[in-house]
């Protein structure tokens, strides 16, 4: 085997397949993408290079802030909430009665598609028939909020279903590092004498140190690309109080018929993704990798 | 090792050939057939899918049976997709030039890009060889840029407000003469626990309706397609007053609660369960409340409708609706069987004018004769009023450009959602409209 991969013939030949796809069907879009973002082009007829005038506009673009604002809001809610799916694991992963059974109930929003979940929240939404609103008339309240129609409330109403739809998805992660950790280092706390909060604190969150950075990055990229629930349970509205940065690329590509602007916003949310996961790299750098084997 | 290794590079590597030969094996073999000899195929895009449109698609496949029956070196392949899916398929297709021979499209603004790429064929000539007379007039000319036509309507849409007769009938209530009329009817339903009107807006078109009623009752039928136009503007005194009476309704509680936030589909569902009594929408719903076998027939016998009421002062005249044609057919510029998709699209034309009404209870775009047909009395009805009809004014977000249609839409919610003044409203349309144009 070892003979085999000082060989550079077939080296080439298992890393070049994948690379080739790789850079055809990821790295030159992209810099198409840059490309585009330099002209003005409906998608249809002739595209006019302008230089940088889109990235001009976008800088004065009131409606593409706002959508940044809440893609960051999201991010911070987002990363929030992994403490509670933390702590949920934790527990989870002690010797707690029916953890299995629960471990599957947290699981199940992960097994819907986004639409379905869509849907699924939409009827709860429902100003007159949902069900959160006949429960909170139930409780005596009169005027229950108009969830999606509210431009100050609409956002967190998406937020929600967001959140508990990725909630299966970081506690199984989460509660499989926990797994990890070898019984004779717990053991051997427990001997000392830890009680569980110690064991939580001092032991298995530096253990799992590592998984929790990766999560924290898929968590905030996630939520600043994030779209689908966006798009099918409010479509940005009312009049973009639930705009996100990339609901408001699709509204500019393929709405107003401007694939220049749109690109250039891709672009954007490309660069910013890349210097946010870089920020988070560098900020949660650990001095040593933890090593318990 | 190394054998066992490089055998399963070999299997890895036939697969990725198999994949990509698998990919352009399509394409190869669609040209092919379309070049060889005299048999010829035309392939064909439209989005009425056997699912939701069923009466549609059933007369779609008998018009092309009937058609190929009568060129038998033709053949029609169809492409059926459902609406949203339709747009953007079209769009990536005409992109990448590789639009289908014969094709679906909306009229003006969605038009017009397509138009400007030369990717549809001017339809001129099959209009002028005896297909002409058979439109009704107007309806032609909203697919008509630098006065070429480049495509063919096959409905005509007006949006009259339909009732509950029942619902009506039980607070003691007519379909209203004058917009005072209609506010009273509001508010007496208001008064009684039932919520007026069923509105959608989270689609926006659906509220940008009501604008464009008021907007023509009060300032007459040229002053809003004048302000979009860019020869009058939206500044107009009479723009403004539209706005305000569409918060006054709001205020007034005359739409469903959460209106902003709720799709077309789900204020239509309030409708159609009778918890609205009123709702303003396009002759395309006619069906649901005649023919269509699965909705309750209790229900469609309680469905009648009424014009939009005349405002008092108003410029407005009640005959005038807002409306437009549907979609149309176009022919690809570049397709390599040009003249036989236009035989076909001219074929299509005549046969779905006659089959159209007493199949699937759409009003075409040619003009129809009532007498002979046995035809639901709510659709002879409407048939009759567009035979009255003195101005049809096409739907504001068509007539508009994409970039200032969305900005039109958004602004619509905010002028629900009282997010913004009427001032501000008209200033802004204004803003972009002078934007738009200036390009």
């Amino acid at each position: 085997m070892n003979k085999m991969m000082s060989d550079k013939k077939v080296i080439a030949l298992y890393i070049l397949p994948p690379l080739l796809l790789i850079v055809a069907f990821i790295y030159v879009p992209i810099i198409m993408t840059g490309y585009y973002s330099l002209t003005q082009w409906d998608g249809i007829g002739q595209m006019k290079f302008i230089g940088l005038d889109n990235y001009k506009e976008l800088i004065k673009d009131e409606m593409f802030w706002k959508s940044v604002y809440h893609s960051f809001l999201l991010a911070v809610f987002s990363v929030i909430s992994l403490l509670g799916y933390l702590a949920v694991s934790l527990v989870l992963s002690g010797k707690v009665k029916g953890a299995n059974l629960l471990r599957k109930i947290y699981l199940i929003p992960m097994l819907l598609s986004s639409v379905a979940i869509g849907q699924l929240w939409l009827r709860i939404y429902h100003p007159s028939n949902g069900m959160l609103n006949h429960f909170l008339s139930f409780l005596g309240i009169e005027n229950p909020p108009n969830w999606l129609a509210d431009p100050s409330i609409v956002l967190y109403a998406v937020f929600i279903p967001i959140i508990w739809q990725y909630a299966g998805f970081y506690i199984l992660i989460y509660y499989a590092a926990l797994k990890s950790i070898p019984p004779s280092i717990i053991e051997a706390a427990i001997i000392d004498g830890a009680n569980p909060l110690q064991l939580a604190y001092k032991i298995k969150i530096p253990l799992i140190s590592g998984v929790i950075k990766v999560t924290i990055v898929l968590a905030v990229v996630g939520s600043l690309k994030y779209f689908d629930l966006i798009y099918v349970m409010t479509d940005g509205g009312p009049n973009g109080a639930s705009e996100v940065i990339a609901s408001y690329m699709y509204h500019k590509a393929f709405r107003s018929f401007n694939f220049g602007y749109g690109s250039t916003i891709a672009f954007f949310l490309l660069l910013i993704c890349v210097v946010v996961t870089w920020l988070i790299r560098k900020f949660t750098k650990s001095d040593e990798e933890v090593q318990y084997y | 090792m190394l054998k066992k290794a490089h055998s399963l590079l070999c299997v890895m590597i036939i697969i990725f050939a198999l994949v990509l030969t698998g990919c352009s094996g399509t394409t190869n073999e669609s040209t092919s057939s379309s070049g060889a000899g005299k048999k010829v195929t035309i392939t064909f895009m439209h989005l009425w899918p056997a699912g939701s449109s069923k009466q549609q698609n059933m007369i779609v496949n008998e018009i092309i049976k009937e058609f190929e029956e009568q060129n038998p070196n033709v053949t029609v392949k169809q492409e059926v997709l459902e609406n949203e899916q339709y747009k953007n398929k079209l769009k990536v297709l005409a992109a990448s030039n590789e639009l289908p021979d014969v094709g679906m499209t909306w009229a003006a603004g969605f038009l017009e890009p397509y138009v400007k790429g030369n990717l549809f064929a001017p339809l001129d000539d099959i209009l002028n060889s005896g297909l002409k007379d058979k439109f009704v007039s107007g309806t032609t000319e909203a697919y008509a840029v630098n006065n070429k036509t480049y495509a063919l309507p096959l409905e005509l849409n007006i949006t009259p407000i339909y009732y509950n007769k029942k619902i009506f009938s039980k607070y003691h209530l007519e379909p209203p003469k004058t917009y005072e009329d209609f506010k009273h009817i509001v508010q007496t339903l208001v008064k009684n626990g039932v919520a007026p009107i069923a509105l959608g807006n989270k689609d926006r078109w659906t509220g940008s309706l009501w604008y464009m009623y008021l907007a023509d009752r009060i300032g007459g039928a040229d002053t809003l397609k004048n302000a979009i136009n860019g020869s009058g503007t939206f500044e107009d005194p009479s723009l403004i007053k539209a706005a305000e009476e569409v918060q006054h309704l709001v205020k007034m509680k005359a739409f469903i609660k959460g209106f902003n936030g709720l799709s077309n589909d789900e204020a239509k569902s309030e409708f159609m369960n009778e918890k609205a009594a009123m709702y303003l929408m396009g002759t395309w719903e006619l069906p649901n409340f005649t023919t269509n076998e699965e909705v309750p027939k209790e229900f469609r016998d309680k469905v009648g409708f009424f014009k939009f009421p005349v405002v008092d002062g108003g410029k407005g005249n009640v005959d005038s609706w807002v409306g437009g044609p549907g979609v149309g057919l176009f022919v690809s510029e570049n397709s390599k069987v040009k003249e036989e998709a236009k035989k076909f699209v001219k074929f299509f034309i005549e046969k779905w004018g006659e089959q159209s009404v007493t199949k699937a209870g759409v009003i075409p775009a040619t003009k129809v004769d009532t007498a002979n047909i046995d035809l639901p009395q709510l659709y002879i009805d409407v048939l009759n009023e567009l035979n009255k009809a003195s101005n049809i004014t096409l739907f504001a977000d068509v007539q508009m450009n994409p970039e200032a249609a969305q900005t039109h839409l958004n602004l619509i919610q905010s002028l629900f959602g009282e997010e913004v003044t009427p001032k501000d409203f008209v200033k802004q349309h204004e803003e972009v409209l002078a934007k738009t144009q200036g390009k």
